[in-house]
């Protein structure tokens, strides 16, 4: 395989407030938007109808303020991306400009999802997320440092204990996020496996 | 940790390896692919020059863009089209068995799976599609996955996941009349949260799972995911042994039959097994669920009063408080009564035969309501054709329903099939999101196939238990 893959110790940029609980794929990424054979271009349709009123008119949305439009770094409540597996959801995100993501709690999939692109979703208690989205909101420029390897969020002069899931945070730091390569080379314990398995034939 | 459930007997069974990330690398028996989420994934394995390593295991079918009325070729809708064309290359290159429209075998990837018997205790399945929970219902370890890990299943027949814990959800005694499978589900998810089941696989068990049909057990694994649990089973029993004996498969393999099943009968959880969690739910305390908010937790029992955001948890008022102002719903009123505008019987969750059945009982005789459009559309050409055999679709006709061709429909609004404007639906579909159904106005009331049918008739939430002369059994 060609492609190098990083290991992503961690992300660092400004944020991006994105407030509410139960925020479901549907909202991140329309259905409608995912009538394409590329995840090419989605990124323009996040949040679309959260965005855009009937004609297409900008209204109130963090993804639409000109102090946002550089942010890599988006802070959520519970539960972000449940609902549709889609990862279109993720891809949106990322294209947008999303690098790291950091909430109360993740759907599993979504983060699952996440994590193949080699976004890292990173949870912290309630109180310390609503204060992490405060101060993005009076610090739009300020540099938001994820480290995945110390499981820390420091912003300004705080720096906030988050938690990374374990997997996520070998196969982040450790440059296996893309499991293909790594699960092709098991090929002849799979054959294995399927010779095994009582309702395979091959 | 769990121990001696189903799920630890198939995690074991299927693991290849232990990935360098923790993670186990699980052998897939079964992966099913539409036409939305996989396009992608097959660019990817061009990129990198790798081909489809177990085509025989895979198995495709087109339902999200699919339309449901005019289906000649090419679709009205362009990129329907497009992605029609490209999943057809795809399983043309890769030597995959494709139920297409021609086939007569088409349809919901979560209804053909288990018609055509692909679908068996012990497997794992995974699909690009968040619903592939409802194959548990059979006794496999089924759940939805991104595109990405479509792509390593594409090229390894595995898949990278870590154990969950395993939750037991026993609901006890016996449903009454007119509460069926789908106010179980709501009412799970009602009670643990959208969220409760992160972290868990769901085991239903219990003398009202034992009791239901394999629709109904598919209706209640099918919206594990809306808990928020990936994948839910029920062990396999007899109901799902006689299922199994009519299918494709083993009426083309019958000898398949009899060397499977002490498989089949080996991964059940044993009577001793160990759970993460347990939950009793008393089935005989249910009614019909209907939601009244933009999650699927936010349900109620139809005669009950709709919550006061502040009778709730802290952290469940804000999300409750924007829901019923889009809803423009009342606390402290039942939903009984709430003008709809379109009624939809469909989707993973509930367009089966049995479901259908149950709907017609109620329709017969009577006519959807002038203000209300009202659609049919059976989970795949197999239900739509029996469905037709039995006369279901003149009565649903006569009543003023469209009858439609397969599809996932208004279910997710990829096709024509889509709320306008602040349309209100009674829907026996799974997401009441905000948009889901097409609109962003959009209000989707979720509730049980005959509860629609109820709603169609009346242009408005009703209780079915109440209407005259419907056998509710």
């Amino acid at each position: 395989m060609s492609d190098e893959i990083p290991e992503i110790d961690s992300v660092a940029g400004t944020g991006v407030p994105i407030r509410g609980n139960d925020i479901d794929t549907d909202q991140i990424i329309p259905a409608r938007f995912m009538k394409v054979v590329t995840f090419d271009g989605l990124g323009e349709f996040a949040f679309f109808d959260l965005r855009f009123d009937e004609d297409d008119n900008p209204k109130d949305h963090p993804f639409n303020e000109p102090q946002f439009q550089d942010a890599s770094v988006l802070a959520v409540n519970a539960n972000f991306g449940c609902g549709s597996s889609r990862e279109h959801a993720p891809q949106a995100l990322m294209r947008w400009g999303i690098d790291a993501i950091v909430g109360e709690s993740f759907a599993e999939i979504f983060a699952g999802n996440c994590l193949a692109l080699g976004i890292p979703t990173v949870t912290a208690d309630h109180e310390e997320i609503v204060a992490l989205q405060e101060w993005i909101d009076e610090n739009p420029d300020g540099e938001i440092e994820v480290d995945v390897e110390a499981e820390t969020v420091t912003y300004g002069d705080t720096t906030m204990e988050a938690t990374v899931d374990d997997a996520q945070r070998r196969a982040l730091t450790e440059g296996v996020w893309d499991t293909t390569a790594l699960m092709k080379s098991n090929a002849d314990a799979v054959s294995e496996k399927a010779a095994e398995l009582p309702y395979v034939d091959v | 940790m769990s121990e001696g459930t189903l799920y630890d007997k198939v995690w074991e069974q299927h693991t290849v390896s232990k990935l360098p990330t923790g993670q186990t690398q699980l052998f897939v028996g079964l992966h099913l692919i539409h036409e939305v989420t996989s396009p992608q994934a097959f660019g990817m394995l061009q990129e990198r020059d790798l081909d489809v390593a177990y085509p025989e295991l895979t198995h495709a079918t087109v339902d999200h863009i699919v339309p449901t009325s005019d289906q000649s070729r090419p679709y009205r809708d362009d990129a329907a089209e497009e992605m029609m064309s490209e999943l057809e290359q795809n399983v043309r290159d890769s030597g995959i068995q494709f139920s297409d429209p021609n086939s007569g075998d088409q349809g919901i990837v979560h209804v053909i799976g288990p018609e055509q018997g692909l679908t068996q205790p012990g497997k794992t399945i995974v699909c690009g599609d968040s619903h592939t929970s409802t194959h548990g219902a059979f006794g496999a370890l089924a759940f939805g996955i991104g595109t990405s890990q479509i792509r390593d299943v594409l090229a390894t027949q595995t898949v990278a996941m870590e154990k969950k814990d395993v939750r037991k959800i026993e609901v006890t005694g016996e449903l009454g009349p007119g509460v069926e499978a789908k106010d179980v589900i709501l009412e799970v998810i009602r009670r643990l949260g959208t969220e409760g089941g992160v972290g868990y696989v769901y085991e239903y068990a219990g003398e009202a799972i034992e009791n239901l049909d394999m629709e109904g057990r598919m209706s209640i694994c099918n919206m594990s995911i809306e808990g928020g649990a990936r994948a839910g089973y029920v062990n396999p029993d007899e109901t799902t042994y006689e299922w199994l004996e009519n299918t494709d498969y083993f009426q083309e393999n019958p000898e398949k039959f009899d060397e499977l099943k002490p498989y089949w009968e080996s991964i059940r959880s044993d009577d001793d097994a160990e759970y993460d969690d347990v939950v009793t739910i008393d089935g005989s305390e249910l009614e019909p669920v209907v939601t009244w908010g933009t999650t699927p937790g936010q349900g109620v029992g139809i005669s009950e009063p709709i919550p006061e955001p502040e009778s709730l948890p802290e952290d469940k008022q804000d999300t409750a408080r924007r829901a019923q102002e889009h809803m423009r719903v009342t606390p402290g009123e039942t939903m009984e009564g709430y003008q709809i505008d379109v009624a939809f019987l469909g989707s993973c969750t509930n367009a089966r035969l049995p479901d259908l059945r149950r709907a017609a009982n109620v329709v017969e005789g009577r006519e959807v309501h002038e203000d209300v459009r009202a659609m049919v559309v059976p989970g795949s050409q197999r239900v739509k054709a029996a469905a037709e055999a039995e006369g279901l679709d003149e009565i649903f006709e006569d009543a003023g329903f469209e009858w439609r061709n397969a599809g996932c429909s208004m279910c997710l609004g990829m096709n024509e099939d889509q709320l306008e404007g602040d349309e209100a639906s009674a829907s026996s579909s799974n997401r009441n999101f905000i948009g889901r159904q097409g609109s962003k106005d959009g209000r989707t009331v979720l509730m049980n196939p005959r509860m629609v049918a109820a709603a169609a008739i009346k242009g408005e939430v009703t209780d079915v238990r109440k209407l005259k002369e419907v056998t509710l059994a």
